[in-house]
């Protein structure tokens, strides 16, 4: 019978969570490099035993971690993240030129076909790979070096680059997204890349249909269907049918359009999960409901999940990378709150269960289905 | 045979209990303390000094003899019961709250 491990990456420390495939009785393990911030932790597509963790701390900085085992141990690999040749500046709250620096590792993208191949997204905003099992990394400095980098700014959470989407069909072809400069492409396996905004219109910038400048948060992918992608932007929930190259609005009749994370159900390509949020400094759910939003249309049309989540005095937050779903064959779907909550829904997010109630915030969710 | 106490969360990424003892050769002084630990415990590369500037850590400071040795230029000769092992080099997080 299939497995499910669940991979959570919180403010203090990261947990594995582990259940059958009827996902009824949750195994919850011990804090995983406790005290420390895991931003995000993913297994290889091809070796799902073989697991990278980016550790950071305030204090000590960055670590990468790397499992063999599914988690019960780790190693520290390599942590030096050195911007290729000169580092440059890009544009600063204050509209001056700062040096980029790199802070920590936001998101590890393990590569479709090497379990020694890794991609990481860093802040402040950069692209790097290993190809050594994380032993060393290197930069593809082609995103950082594209024309505008000196215009871009961060957002409220930092310039990071946040989402890396490899197209299954295309091994030269790579989205990225970065918050606050918006979503890029590579057709040529990272060295050049550009930007992928057109149709997005964000106010609040001085040109609202800018190239780049926009606040990205999430970008989604069914693999199936490499060409079609879905946002969730700052505000506005966005799909584009040409791989990128221009958007549509699908928000249709969210109650808001702001939110972070943005996923699609394993096998239906046009089945897509939002969770909304108040903004613009509230952050946290309409009315006190915590609630999905589920369209089966490939947008514009959603319907409110909540059987079995709080719908009243609901005040917490759901993260961009804090969300994500099981291949088995009822699709489950997961996401992780700021209160420290896991909710799982077996049957496609008719039905809500925590899976555990009381982790430290949580920072990131990702899901691996095991024979 | 030189002392060198690290703070918790460095002892268990470096897998180390208790004190670390080292052979450094004189002069004994900051970089050279941090040389041979980095040498030993190749995952602690980056969580004291930063990888390019090997400028200490923010929120790191170095303690020995009851002094405050952080703001000490790396090849400083560290006092002599540092240098002779009767007192430990301390790599210290500091208290600075956080979240």
């Amino acid at each position: 019978m299939s497995r499910v491990r669940v991979l959570v990456g919180t403010r203090k420390g990261a947990f594995v969570l582990t259940s059958d495939g009827k996902r009824e009785r949750w195994e919850v393990s011990e804090p995983y490099f406790a005290g420390w911030e895991i931003y995000h932790l993913k297994g290889s597509p091809v070796d799902p035993d073989r697991l990278y963790a980016s550790q950071s701390s305030g204090w000590f900085g960055q670590t990468i971690q790397r499992s063999e085992d599914g988690g019960k141990t780790w190693e520290p690999v390599g942590n030096e993240f050195t911007y290729d040749g000169i580092a440059g500046t890009h544009q600063w709250y204050d509209g001056t030129q700062h040096p980029w620096e790199f802070a920590r590792v936001w998101h590890l993208e393990p590569s479709l076909t090497d379990p020694d191949t890794v991609y990481a997204g860093v802040e402040d905003a950069a692209l790097f790979r290993t190809v050594d099992g994380g032993r060393t990394w290197h930069e593809l400095s082609g995103v950082r070096q594209h024309a505008s980098g000196p215009s871009w700014q961060p957002g409220a959470g930092g310039l990071c680059l946040h989402t890396i989407l490899q197209d299954p069909s295309n091994p030269e072809r790579i989205f990225i997204a970065i918050s606050a400069a918006g979503a890029f492409r590579t057709d040529d396996g990272g060295q050049t890349w550009r930007p992928i905004n057109h149709g997005l219109h964000s106010e609040g910038i001085p040109d609202p249909g800018a190239e780049v400048g926009h606040c990205v948060h999430r970008l989604a992918m069914h693999a199936s269907r490499p060409g079609v992608l879905f946002m969730q932007k700052h505000w506005d929930v966005m799909r584009s049918d040409d791989s990128g190259e221009s958007w549509q609005e699908v928000s249709g009749n969210l109650p808001s359009d702001f939110g972070f994370p943005i996923e699609v159900h394993a096998h239906e390509p046009d089945t897509v999960y939002v969770v909304p949020i108040k903004s613009d400094s509230q952050h946290f759910p309409p009315d006190g409901k915590l609630r999905v939003y589920r369209s089966r249309t490939g947008g514009n049309e959603w319907e409110a999940l909540t059987n079995g989540l709080p719908q009243s005095d609901c005040y917490l937050n759901v993260l961009r990378d804090a969300m994500a779903v099981d291949s088995l064959d009822s699709c489950g779907v997961y996401f992780g709150t700021s209160g420290g909550q896991v909710y799982a829904s077996a049957d496609a997010g008719d039905n809500w269960t925590p899976i555990v109630r009381n982790l430290p915030a949580v920072l990131s969710v990702e899901v691996q289905t095991l024979p | 045979m030189i002392r060198v106490v690290l703070p918790a969360h460095l002892r268990t990424l470096a897998g180390v209990h208790g004190e670390v003892e080292l052979e450094v050769e004189a002069p004994v002084t900051q970089g050279s303390i941090l040389d041979a630990l980095e040498d030993r415990y190749p995952m602690l590369r980056g969580t004291i000094r930063d990888h390019a500037t090997q400028r200490r850590r923010p929120f790191v400071r170095f303690f020995a003899c009851e002094e405050d040795l952080s703001h000490e230029p790396a090849d400083a000769p560290l006092p002599d019961p540092v240098a002779k092992g009767a007192e430990p080099f301390m790599v210290v997080g500091a208290i600075a709250g956080g979240g």
